[in-house]
């Protein structure tokens, strides 16, 4: 027999592997967190890889969810082996063809790994709502509880597919299986021929639509016929889980592995039972065996594998007869209901076995529900055996929440936290990683080199930030002599690194290092400086646990080595060397031997710098001698200051700090609310070096500000008085602009929130005459600073705010004055999006109101703890939300209808109490223009002198005008999302929305790729550029979505480059919320999935403007009713070829060093295509146009 | 009338070699040349910083901001393999073989000892006829005396010498403080040819962005005074070949440069400003001038002006205005 193939590899490849197998097309769509399962398939067919009947899968990628389901359909009914990957919404979008893909009995598996339907927020993370949500398909429906079970399921899922004709969802839970590396058992080809058969296959052909033997499908039927004609499936789900089992047995007698519809285990005459599905049942079933093992406790567990069609009869079978109490664990909520769905299976299951007549139980056992592990909410040994507790309870708790604290309805049962069934076998190891020093990156390579290249067993988790910039990551790896099945974070560490030294200032790392444990950390200090540098808890913890302390100068010797600022190899090698995994040297060679797999391809002196760092690193790594007494005085500090808002303190506070899990249901808002303007209380202190502002030469440009993501680099004009108690280092000088005769100016950088990107420095045009190396701005450590720079930011903060009405918002110069209300968002360092976003917020942040399409912007824009959107002096902000992804446009057009309703209603109901308010102030206030500044501010005014008079009248309608008088000032409606939405997803919706002729402005955030999953292709993407889903280059050109929109003649468009002309930008963003129809700006955002240096993307805009590649224009309706051509072309005849921006590009130049000629002949294709379309759009805009708008 | 010659141990049709430049870089350039009677092409330059900028490029960018936030792990597929520069500039001298007759000469572009010196054995297991050594470094650092810079140089040379067994000219600049003595050293660390001399980018001052540029302006014929001084000053007393190049644009120049005592001259400005064809003309214009003044070969003419054979050796060493005036005086 051939040898056993072992491999390392994560849920989501195990499901790809096999599906890329055993399928002829495959359709795929981008959502966290199955997006992964495509990419592989995508990546696979690039390089030509083969499914079991050497045939290259066919992977295409639509518009949406709803369309990969309908190509599926499609393929399917033409007779392909069809299959397909999702999760929550996106499975959603699904369901209606799910209907008709099980309605004709089409066999079929979609892959999901399991996640959150957002409800009254969204979350990427997993549980079994969105499954559950589609368990009325028709569809059958398998669960996989580990990457072993993913791949032998998944294939199961296949054969019983094809054999019972019922189309199967086999679902895995997403993030905790289908991101959690481990060693398996990889299924060879040969035995995934053996469970397909040809027959099988053929009989599938052969119900293909075909015109040589030609059928319809898809009729309409009428109430005579279509009840009976539903009833004919019922044999075939009466057949499935026969059929299944069936495949489950061929399975194990091919491999070796076991599976059964119900796995039952436990003690053989159990008592208390627990019955759930997916990776709980690994962690319950673990429990179990230490509970029996350990303390002969009766209890048992029920692992559902097939949940659909649910076979009483193998439920029955499976629970042994001796039960007196189950307890039926759902990950998911059915609020409303009886009970979740698996509860109530199990219930109806139970009576439906009891009123057969002969129970098989010796007594009816009683039978409980409870929810756990909601968005990946832990699920721990301790939950289940808080479980187990309660079913011995005389009344059990029944509809019961475990993993949480529930202080208001009181569901939560409770669990000890230090209860753990840990083997001292494994060793389990934490890492503290920096998101940019790749730290994950060398554990993901540790577990592969202990996994695949020794007998040991290997398992990596990864936690990640809900940040993109200066994030945290923390690494959970197990290894050891058994296979790991611990689908549960570490909290009884034997080692735990620190890879970054400010964390042990920040975060309370040693609280899950068991005594005698071990403590690495990478600093620059030694011996008893170091030690003095740790605060007081963390030396109590070191002493009182007696753990051992290494450090190592990781930053120098990766600078020695030429690693810049990657200490992955370094912390990696320190951990080998350190833990006793392997013998050292042993361990040194394989992570020598990895390097040269991992980077050898990229390059010999990649390769050649990290073995250099190996060595060095070993050089420099010592152990500490720990002193016998603590003398630190500080401490860790809290996440924020005493000075923030209540609930700051009491929830996002912990949140921040990792506390979150214990945070009890009582503080939380019930419908998803949540405050604005809170990132200011978190200092996140992420950047290296700051920008600095040289009063002296700078010419108060404002460049620097409207360029700033983060919105940390901030211009204020005022009042010299205001300098009185001014910080002795605070920076000002006279304002220039005669309009600000007078006045001072300061440029303030915050420094404790910048992310240290640099575009500030980089677009500051000023250059010392005498020193040319020194700009307005420059760059330095941010240390050194920080306590000086923080002082001034809160003077800065306290000098009010100019006069908004007296700002020439029409010249950056002025315009960059108007406060930010959307600052220090979690975006990347450097971000292209955030520039435009901040500018809505300047220009109309005191009377917008935002639907926000689920991407980056709704994560760095609404992803907890804290939240950037933030209010003006007055209270005043944007309002925001997020619906899906979708449906954005149409959400946002809501906003409108609603806004507009009830203005309306003000205005009838202004006019029938004019008597009463006095005719005088109702006709200023209904004939009232409100498109600049000052209208806007006179509107607000009057409307205050109104509510003031309404308060003083007697009458209902009164009293409804004053709930909605606000409406009577204007509201600006914005529309933002990405091009994954406006130009894919969303397209429907956004051009519908257009077509209405609302008042409502689009902004599209154009990073031409879906940045958010990862930079997967979307119709934006340009030709020729490399993106997921695209690994051979986008072969299409980009779709041209301004010219499209403009078609109806009524929409303002208009395409933008901040970096190319800012200038261009402000007025397009003002002409278009001034313009009183629909507007669409489409903006150019560079992004890190580009492949670009994110601390000078600006030359990014400029060429991709000057080669034609991004035309710049305005279509302004307005201009047409006045006899004008509508359209302004604002670029130039391209001045630069194409290839000059692309090869400036990796997503461009990585096509080139894959398939050199492809690349080649994609360039001249794009070449061609700049030049035509500049052509067409100078043809329309030279056009003369006659006064009734006829050319 | 026999114009042939021999430059690193092989033999060419002509004195007349077509040098690093945009025109070589690509095979449809090569063909050209070829079909315009190159006698040997020099393959452009692969430089030693492109070498790694690239590889560290391609890594870098590929792996910024990985790994950070759960839903964007990466954002770039991954490659089995990738083609680096390197790759295409191998297979451009596997191609240029296959379908060349004339001799492919590699250039490589290094400051440094590295890894990169490796690089010469890739360039002969492609099949190049000889190598051009290119050794490009200002020395800006005050400490690092004129020996430890000839000594760098000399490494290097070794370095690459030892890497293949392929001809090596080595290129350089004239700026050092006994060139004599240090071409012999060069030819004591195993080159086969010096190629005199190297035209260096000079950088330029943009007036108004207060920055540097790196300029690039085609030679003239006036920049041809210089090697032809130093082919002269060292043939035959050092045994190696000699290529002269910068400022070769007339057919003037080219018989100037081979009666100093080049074994070779080296076109690029010219046949840029004047198309690859010119060279027809150039040999033209050396045969007529070869039958005007009766010789028969090429081999003939070579080093008959060198420093050695010239009536007037002392000319050659003449190095002020001053003193050239006066003696136009007497």
């Amino acid at each position: 027999m051939e040898k056993k193939k072992f491999a390392v590899m994560d849920g989501n490849e195990a499901a790809a592997y096999v599906a890329f197998r055993v399928n002829e097309v495959i359709a795929i769509y981008p959502i966290t967190p199955s997006s992964n399962m495509g990419e592989w398939c995508d990546e696979w067919a690039a390089k030509g890889y083969k499914n079991i009947w050497g045939v290259t899968p066919t992977v295409v990628e639509m518009q949406s969810e709803a369309g990969a389901a309908g190509a599926v359909h499609g393929a399917l009914q033409s007779g392909a082996l069809t299959t397909t990957f999702t999760a929550a919404q996106g499975l959603l979008l699904k369901i209606p063809n799910m209907f008709k893909i099980a309605g004709e009995l089409t066999p079929t598996v979609f892959n999901i790994s399991a996640r959150t339907i957002a409800t009254h927020a969204l979350s990427i993370f997993g549980d079994h709502s969105d499954v559950m949500a589609a368990r009325m398909t028709g569809f059958g429906m398998i669960a996989s509880g580990s990457v072993q079970e993913v791949m032998d399921l998944g294939l199961i899922s296949y054969a019983s597919s094809l054999k019972s004709r019922i189309p199967m969802i086999h679902f895995f839970d997403g993030f905790r299986t289908s991101h959690e590396e481990n060693k398996i058992e990889v299924v060879p080809d040969e035995i995934m021929r053996q469970m397909i058969p040809d027959e099988l296959v053929h009989e599938h052909r052969l119900r293909a639509l075909n015109p040589e033997r030609p059928v319809i499908r898809g009729t309409a039927q009428n109430p005579d016929v279509f009840f009976q004609n539903r009833e004919t499936v019922n044999r075939f789900y009466a057949a499935c889980p026969d059929i299944v089992q069936e495949q489950m047995d061929k399975f194990a007698a091919l491999t070796g592995r076991q599976y059964h519809l119900f796995d039952y285990i436990g003690h053989p005459e159990a008592e208390r039972v627990v019955v759930l599905m997916a990776s709980g049942g690994e962690t319950a079933e673990e429990t179990v065996k230490y509970l029996v093992k350990n303390y002969d406790e009766k209890v048992g567990v029920v692992r559902v594998r097939l949940y659909r069609p649910f076979s009483v009869k193998h439920f029955i079978n499976a629970l042994p007869s001796t039960v007196k109490a189950i307890a039926v664990l759902d990950r998911t909520k059915e609020p409303g209901a009886i009970g979740e769905p698996l509860y109530q299976d199990v219930v109806s299951a139970i009576f439906e076995h009891y009123e057969e007549g002969t129970p098989k139980f010796k007594q009816h056992p009683k039978i409980v529900g409870g929810r756990y592990g909601l968005s990946s909410k832990e699920f721990t040994p301790a939950m289940v055996k808080a479980v187990f507790d309660n079913l011995k309870l005389e009344k059990p708790k029944n509809h019961f929440t475990v993993g949480i604290i529930d202080d208001v309805t009181f569901t939560s049962i409770d669990f000890d936290p230090e209860f753990s069934i840990e083997s001292d076998k494994v060793i389990r190891a934490m890492f503290y990683g920096l998101g940019s020093d790749g730290t994950v990156g060398a554990n993901k390579n540790s577990v592969k080199i202990i996994g695949e290249h020794t007998d040991l067993y290997a398992q990596g988790y990864y936690v990640y930030d809900s940040r993109k910039a200066g994030t945290l990551t923390v690494s959970h790896l197990r290894f050891g002599p058994e296979p790991i099945r611990a689908p549960y974070l570490i909290t009884k560490a034997n080692f735990v690194a620190c890879h970054q030294t400010v964390f042990v200032e920040k975060y309370h790392m040693l609280d899950n290092l068991i005594p005698g444990g071990t403590f690495l950390i990478n600093a620059p200090f030694e011996g008893e400086e170091l030690w003095n540098f740790f605060p007081k808890s963390v030396q109590k913890q070191i002493l009182d646990k007696k753990i051992r302390v290494f450090y190592i100068d990781a930053q120098k010797v990766a600078e020695e080595s030429g690693m810049g600022r990657r200490i992955n190899t370094i912390m990696q090698t320190c951990f080998f060397a350190i833990s006793g995994i392997l013998p050292k040297d042993q361990a040194i060679q394989a992570i020598k031997d990895s390097i040269v797999r991992t980077y050898g391809k990229k390059g010999e002196d990649i390769v050649i710098k990290n073995i250099k760092a190996v060595e060095n690193t070993l050089e420099n790594l010592r152990e500490l001698q720990i002193p016998d007494k603590i003398t630190a005085n500080r401490d860790i500090q809290p996440p924020v200051p005493d000075y923030a808002p209540e609930f700051v303190k009491k929830v996002e506070s912990p949140i921040i700090a990792g506390k979150g899990d214990w945070l009890p249901v009582s503080v939380f808002p019930v419908d998803g609310t949540w405050p604005t303007g809170t990132t200011q209380y978190e200092k996140r202190n992420i950047a290296l070096e700051i920008p600095v502002w040289d009063e002296k030469i700078c010419i108060q440009c404002g460049k620097c500000a409207f360029v700033c993501p983060h919105a940390t680099i901030r211009i204020k004009v005022f009042d010299p008085k205001y300098l009185e108690n001014a910080p002795p280092t605070f920076k000002y000088t006279d304002a220039r602009d005669k309009e600000f005769a007078g006045l001072k100016y300061s440029i303030q950088v915050a420094p404790e929130d910048c992310t240290g990107c640099g575009v500030c420095v980089d677009v500051c045009p000023v250059k010392d005459k005498t020193n040319p190396k020194h700009k307005a701005l420059d760059m330095m450590p941010q240390m050194p600073l920080r306590e000086q720079e923080a002082i001034n930011w809160d003077f800065f903060l306290k000098i009010p705010d100019y006069d908004r009405t007296k700002i020439k918002v029409s010249t950056i110069r002025q315009q960059q004055i108007q406060r930010p209300l959307f600052e220090f968002s979690g975006a990347c360092a450097g971000c292209g999006e955030t520039p435009y976003v901040k500018l809505v917020s300047q220009l109309f942040g005191d009377r917008a109101i935002i639907a926000n399409a689920t991407g980056c912007s709704s994560i760095y824009g609404g992803n907890l703890p804290t939240t950037p959107w933030a209010k003006d002096e007055n209270g005043r902000g944007p309002a925001w939300s997020n619906s899906l992804f979708e449906d954005n446009a149409e959400f946002g057009f809501g906003f409108r209808l609603a806004i507009d309703k009830q203005k309306e209603i003000a205005i009838n109901l202004l006019k029938s109490l004019a008597p009463q308010i006095g005719e005088q102030l109702v006709e200023e206030i209904l004939n009232a223009r409100q498109k600049t500044e000052p209208e806007i501010y006179e509107q607000r005014e009057r409307v205050k002198i109104l509510v003031d008079k309404l308060r003083e009248i007697d009458a209902p309608e009164a009293k409804k005008l004053m709930t909605i008088a606000d409406y009577l000032v204007k509201k600006s409606v914005w529309i933002i999302g990405g091009d994954g939405w406006a130009y894919d997803i969303g397209y429907g919706g956004l051009d519908h929305v257009v077509a209405m002729g609302k008042d409502v402005n689009l902004l599209v955030l154009d990073t031409e790729v879906y940045s958010n999953t990862g930079g997967q292709a979307s119709k934006a993407t340009p030709l020729g550029a490399v993106a997921k889903f695209a690994a051979n280059g986008k072969p299409a050109f980009k779709k041209d979505l301004g010219w499209m929109v403009m078609s109806y003649g009524n929409v303002y468009v208009a395409t933008v480059a901040f970096g190319a002309k800012d200038e261009h930008t402000l007025k397009a963003f003002l002409e278009a919320e001034a313009y009183e129809g629909p507007s669409v700006i489409i903006a150019f955002s560079h992004c890190i999935a580009h492949g670009i240096d994110m601390s000078q993307p600006l030359q990014h805009h400029k060429l991709a403007v000057d080669s034609g590649q991004w035309i710049l224009y305005r279509y302004n309706p307005e201009l047409a009713k006045e006899g004008k051509n509508p359209l302004i072309l604002d670029s130039k005849e391209p001045s630069v070829p194409i290839s000059q921006y692309m090869n400036k590009e990796i997503r461009f130049r990585m096509l080139a060093q894959s398939n050199p000629q492809l690349a080649q002949y994609l360039q001249e294709q794009a070449q061609e295509y700049v030049k035509k379309r500049y052509q067409m759009y100078k043809h329309l805009a030279e056009m003369k146009i006659g006064s009734n708008g006829q050319s | 009338m026999d114009i042939s010659t021999k430059y690193l141990g092989m033999n060419l049709k002509s004195p007349l070699v077509a040098s690093a430049s945009p025109l070589t870089e690509d095979l449809k350039g090569l063909k050209k040349l070829e079909d315009a009677g190159a006698a040997a092409v020099v393959l452009p330059s692969i430089f030693e910083e492109q070498l790694r900028a690239e590889q560290h490029d391609l890594h870098f960018y590929t792996t910024q901001g990985t790994y950070s936030y759960a839903e964007s792990l990466t954002y770039f597929p991954e490659y089995d393999q990738y083609r680096f520069i390197s790759d295409n500039y191998l297979e451009l001298i596997r191609k240029a073989k296959e379908s060349l007759s004339i001799p492919i000469i590699g250039s490589i572009n290094g400051a440094t000892l590295g890894g990169w010196t490796e690089f010469a054995k890739k360039i002969e297991e492609a099949g190049a006829d000889a190598l051009e050594l290119n050794i490009y470094f200002i020395p800006t650092d005050l400490n690092q005396s004129g020996e430890s810079v000839e000594n760098t140089y000399l490494e290097i040379i070794k370095a690459v010498k030892s890497a293949t067994n392929l001809p090596v000219a080595v290129k350089l600049g004239p700026f050092f403080s006994n060139f004599a003595n240090f071409a012999k050293r060069i030819e004591e660390a195993g080159a086969n040819a010096l190629v005199l001399f190297n035209r260096f980018y000079q950088p330029d001052v943009d007036l108004e962005k207060l920055e540097v540029h790196p300029s690039i302006h085609l030679s003239t014929s006036h920049a041809n005074r210089l090697p032809m001084r130093w082919i002269a000053i060292l043939k035959n007393k050092i045994k190696i070949d000699f290529a002269a190049t910068s400022g070769i644009h007339t057919s003037d120049d080219v018989i100037k440069m081979l009666l100093v005592g080049a074994n070779v001259t080296m076109l690029c400005s010219a046949l840029l400003k004047n198309g690859v064809f010119y060279l027809l003309q150039l040999e033209k214009e050396l045969i007529e001038w070869m039958e005007e003044h009766e010789y028969e070969s090429v081999q003939q003419m070579i080093g008959i002006m060198s420093q050695e054979n010239t009536p007037n050796p002392s000319e050659y060493e003449r190095v002020q205005y001053v003193k050239a005036i006066s003696t136009y005086k007497i």
